[in-house]
């Protein structure tokens, strides 16, 4: 209590700014989107804030807030942050401004509701990585949804977008209403045991579910209802068919939060929930979570060599390198978590930094297919150069940021088994494959279309939405330090946390626990 | 409870009297000054206001701590918090209804005077159902109300619809109604009683295998059914719903609706509660059923006042889920889900009468094309409608929803909040469709909306119930869990 409400206000000031947006009369467009960017740039400069006054060394959660909100069911406002949330808080601040930046031309058709749906989705990301009370917590997830349903059907491409536009929000929806009963469940099941009915996850987190081997017993159930709403949302195989619609049919701003900030909503949901709540469950899943997340590595990874269109080869990159972020969180070690935790956030800059180069030749150009391209670095030599960057920081060249994370994934997943490590490995290189191909077919050679010849190369407008990501990548490459610091004591904590569960799972010896002789071994090391 | 008549018990009917006094008032004034359309329209909305005032009034002493409900004309009507909370359901409903009606209906060439009179009469109805505390004095206020219904389903004399609506809501609710009077007459054979109190007493000393008894409540159970049209008792809702002058439609939605729920929460608590068992196993399937089917054909309507008929009949397949859990959250989950429901499909409605003009009816869904770039503010009261109806947050949809599902899990009934869920991701699919259909479609050249000034105060109200009990839902929840107390057993 008390103190300034700063989560708070990352969260409602883009709210505040749509509301704004509304009393500007739709015809000053230039005025929405400068009034649109500077929301968006003032609420990243105070997001600034946050890591520059974060408590590295604290496990706990940091800035919190509170307010009494729906007393007769025990659910309050609750706000805060720890070293898990923390870089995701500041990537989802730094990309709106960026998708505000980018639809600065491509967007000319109801410029005014555009900007208003951009603001409320930032909202609703924030306020899903911040909330600390499940009521709250759902509110914010779902609130996502909407705008990007609007985001895909009204401004994405012609063709397909109302399929896509209803498949994403159908999919989402299913998962998110299936996760709202594993709540429900979960506040009635800790209440019973404590007396005091809370949706208070810091509170929620210290009460243990009722566990057993079976597939039946209560927080598997519960662990099972999370999965579905995270596993659509991350997306994991084979949920993962709503993404290279919903990427490819939205325009680019959507495909950049899509891929940026809100898969990640899946991820974080699985290390802010399941894993430090349902320790059990997630031990006795992990070679399910395991089998599914090599598949969705090694398949992506195959579906991206037989893509014609550029922007449904990088959406299904993305189910290939979440595949990856879960493996490492699933390893269930420092490295793996960690690894896993900070690819999520290069995936984000990586991915997003790769959409924005798709949307800067469709502008163009106004095709997404690869054989319409070729050639292009001898007419759009800056674009190349960047296009470069991203594409070797997204197949994991050292000295870039996905080379931290993939390499702290394959540390987490080879201390467990060297078999997972091995598969994940294919993946990297398949990953190396495909994308060193895309940028051959698509940059190098000579120019195959007549018409490309006189394309413009990026103004400064363009080139700023990509030149922040790009010195990030090298940031995270070259330095990693402070990134990693700052979640070690967290992701220490859900550690601990899982060790402790370790021993419940593993006291007596049973079926289905005990095909992981790797690490048992690695336990008596210790 | 004594068998004398206490003149002292018309003061606690006196929100009713008033009510009747009114209506006939307004009767009167058609009669007299037929060309004053103005002041039977404010004669009506005062007579809400008023009912409602004098119904708060009443209600005061009961929410205070210490107020006990009591009973009034041996014990046929109850002055109880469920029974108000219903009326201001009620109140808030007609209210609503009255606002929509005032410039609709002369552009549809009702006469007003009968219109507002019998709309106040079947609110009367329902207001003596929500207090009933006997079989009789609830079976009389169903047949008021549902009877004035069947006069306004018709209203539109020369539509074939409209006749067509008027006819087979009067037959399949006279059916019912008899189905209803069969069961009642069954448990008044078995136990001798028609009091509901007495009834269950009597019911506790039998034998609970007795076929007759299964029979009564089998017979109740059909009846209802029909009268919140659950599934298979729903042939004739959708029909209804189309046919009638939309005002009508939004009445039965949202009021009668609430008053047939009223009433089987009144009769199958109070008067078998000892049976629940077997009456739960009934009402489970029921609510499976009628979910899942009303939610599978909305998708295929191209008529909006159908698509909504059929999404009221999968809403009634939720509010079963709360009564099905049976226990005290379960029930207090479906008094907040019937209020929640009262706004948003008043809304929805609503917006179906403000595409009502001289030349477009305005009830198909290819009506509300590019009303989002048209008319951005009415297309937005239209999302909220649209997704509270989802029940996506922060409108009250959803905490209606939250609620519900909470009491189901709460009463274990797991498979059934299942099925809840897949139904609303179904839901979502023919709701965004209208939305889709405003936002991602031209709009056709010249639409123009009704001008009508009630109406938007309708619709604002709507969207202003809908938002902050979705935003700020606390004290209908403890509204709602107040109410309840003392009707479980």
């Amino acid at each position: 209590m008390g103190g300034f409400p700063i989560l708070s206000i990352v969260t409602f000031v883009p709210l505040a700014g749509a509301i704004l947006l509304l009393f500007i009369r739709r015809e000053q467009e230039n005025k929405i989107r400068m009034v649109s960017l500077l929301v968006a740039g003032v609420t990243f400069l105070i997001t600034l804030a946050l890591p520059l006054s974060f408590d590295f060394a604290s496990a706990e959660m940091q800035f919190v807030e509170r307010a009494s909100w729906i007393p007769a069911i025990g659910v309050t406002y609750v706000m805060g942050m720890d070293g898990i949330s923390l870089w995701l808080v500041c990537l989802t601040a730094l990309i709106t401004p960026i998708a505000v930046l980018c639809s600065w031309e491509a967007i000319t058709d109801r410029v005014k509701e555009y900007h208003v749906f951009i603001l409320l989705i930032h909202t609703g990301m924030m306020g899903v990585f911040l909330a600390l009370d499940f009521f709250l917590f759902y509110v914010f997830w779902e609130v996502v949804l909407v705008p990007m349903y609007f985001l895909i059907g009204i401004w994405g491409a012609p063709e397909r977008r109302l399929y896509a536009a209803i498949k994403f929000f159908l999919y989402t929806l299913f998962g998110s209403v299936v996760m709202l009963l594993g709540i429900l469940a979960v506040y009635f099941n800790a209440g019973a045991q404590t007396g005091t009915y809370t949706f208070d996850i810091l509170e929620l987190m210290k009460v243990s579910y009722p566990w057993s081997p079976s597939l039946f017993s209560f927080q598997n159930l519960v662990w099972l209802a999370f999965f579905i709403s995270f596993a659509i949302k991350v997306p994991m195989f084979p949920f993962h068919t709503w993404l290279p619609d919903a990427h490819t049919e939205a325009p680019t701003a959507g495909s950049l939060i899509l891929a940026a900030v809100l898969l990640k909503m899946g991820t974080y949901g699985f290390v802010r929930f399941s894993l430090p709540m349902f320790p059990e469950a997630t031990l006795y899943f992990v070679p399910f979570m395991v089998t599914l997340s090599i598949v969705a590595i090694i398949y992506g990874a195959m579906v991206c060599l037989v893509q014609r269109d550029m922007k449904r080869l990088i959406a299904f990159s993305s189910v290939s390198h979440m595949g990856f972020v879960m493996l490492g969180m699933f390893a269930l070690n420092m490295q793996g978590l960690q690894g896993s935790i900070l690819q999520m956030v290069n995936h984000g800059l990586s991915t997003g930094a790769l959409f924005l180069i798709v949307g800067l030749i469709y502008d163009r150009i106004h095709s997404r297919m690869i054989a319409d391209m070729g050639g292009l670095s001898s007419v759009m030599p800056v674009y190349a150069t960047l296009f470069a960057i991203t594409m070797l920081s997204s197949i994991g060249l050292p000295g870039l940021n996905g080379f931290i994370g993939e390499f702290l994934i394959l540390v987490g997943a080879f201390k467990v088994s060297w078999v997972w490590a091995v598969f994940a490995v294919t993946g990297i290189v398949l990953g190396a494959a495909y994308m060193l191909w895309l940028f051959q077919r698509t940059m190098f050679g000579p120019v195959v279309h007549e018409s490309n010849k006189g394309l413009l190369d990026l103004n400064l407008r363009e080139a700023m939405t990509l030149i922040p990501l790009v010195i990030l990548f090298f940031w995270i490459g070259l330095y990693p330090a402070p990134f990693l610091k700052a979640m070690e004591p967290s992701v220490q904590k859900v550690v601990a946390r899982l060790e402790e569960a370790r021993k419940v799972v593993e006291a007596p010896p049973r079926m289905a626990v005990a095909e992981k002789p790797g690490r048992a071994r690695h336990e008596d090391q210790k | 409870m004594t068998g004398t008549f206490n003149p002292a018990d018309v003061l606690h009917i006196l929100p009713e009297v008033f009510l009747t006094v009114v209506a006939l008032g307004i009767l009167v004034l058609s009669f007299a000054a037929p060309s004053r359309r103005k002041w039977i329209e404010i004669l009506a909305v005062v007579g809400v206001g008023g009912t409602a005032i004098l119904l708060v009034q009443a209600a005061v002493p009961l929410f205070r701590p210490g107020g006990e409900p009591y009973a009034v004309f041996s014990g046929m009507y109850l002055v109880d918090k469920f029974a108000i909370f219903f009326k201001v359901v009620f109140l808030v409903a007609t209210l609503l209804v009255i606002l929509m009606s005032i410039d609709y209906l002369p552009l549809i060439g009702v006469p007003v005077g009968e219109f507002y009179a019998i709309l106040l009469f079947s609110t009367l109805g329902m207001m003596f159902m929500a207090s009933g505390g006997n079989l009789l004095s609830l079976y009389i206020g169903l047949e008021t109300m549902s009877i004035c219904i069947y006069i306004l389903c018709g209203f539109l004399k020369q539509d074939q619809k409209s006749n067509e609506a008027a006819l087979k809501y009067l037959l399949m609710g006279a059916f019912s109604s008899g189905v209803i009077l069969y069961g009642i007459s069954l448990l008044y054979g078995l136990t001798g009683a028609l009091d509901l109190k007495e009834v269950a007493a009597s019911i506790a000393t039998m034998d609970l295998s007795n076929p007759a008894l299964l029979l009564a409540m089998v017979m109740l159970t059909a009846g209802f059914g029909f009268k919140i049209a659950a599934v298979p008792f729903h042939m004739y809702v959708p029909d209804v719903y189309e046919g009638a002058p939309t005002a009508v439609t939004a009445f039965l939605a949202i009021a009668s609706e609430a008053a047939a729920v009223a009433a089987l929460l009144r009769v199958f608590l109070g008067a078998m509660p000892h049976i629940q068992v077997d009456w739960t196993m009934l009402f489970w399937i029921l609510s499976v059923l009628t979910m899942t089917i009303g939610n599978i054909v909305a998708m295929a309507q191209r008529n909006i006042k159908r698509m909504l008929a059929y999404s009221g009949i999968a809403h009634i397949g939720y509010v079963l889920i709360g009564f099905v859990a049976g226990t005290e959250l379960g029930i207090s989950a479906v008094l907040l889900y019937v209020l929640v429901y009262a706004f948003m499909t008043a809304g929805a409605f609503a917006m179906v009468i403000l595409l009502h003009t001289e030349t477009v009816k305005g009830d198909l869904i290819e009506d509300f094309a590019g009303l989002g770039q048209v008319k951005p503010i009415a297309a937005a009261a239209m999302l909220v409608f649209l997704l509270s109806l989802t029940g996506i947050p922060p409108t009250a949809g959803f905490v209606g929803k939250f609620y519900i599902f909470g009491a189901a899990i709460h009463a274990k009934f797991y498979w059934l909040a299942l099925i809840a869920v897949i139904n609303t991701a179904i839901s979502l699919f023919y709701y965004m469709r209208v939305a889709m259909v405003m936002y991602m479609q031209e709009a056709p050249t010249g639409l123009v909306l009704s001008s009508s000034r009630p109406l938007y105060l309708a619709l604002g109200f709507a969207v202003l119930g809908t938002m902050v009990i979705g935003i700020y839902p606390g004290p209908f929840l403890e509204l709602a869990r107040a109410s309840v107390f003392g009707l479980l057993p």
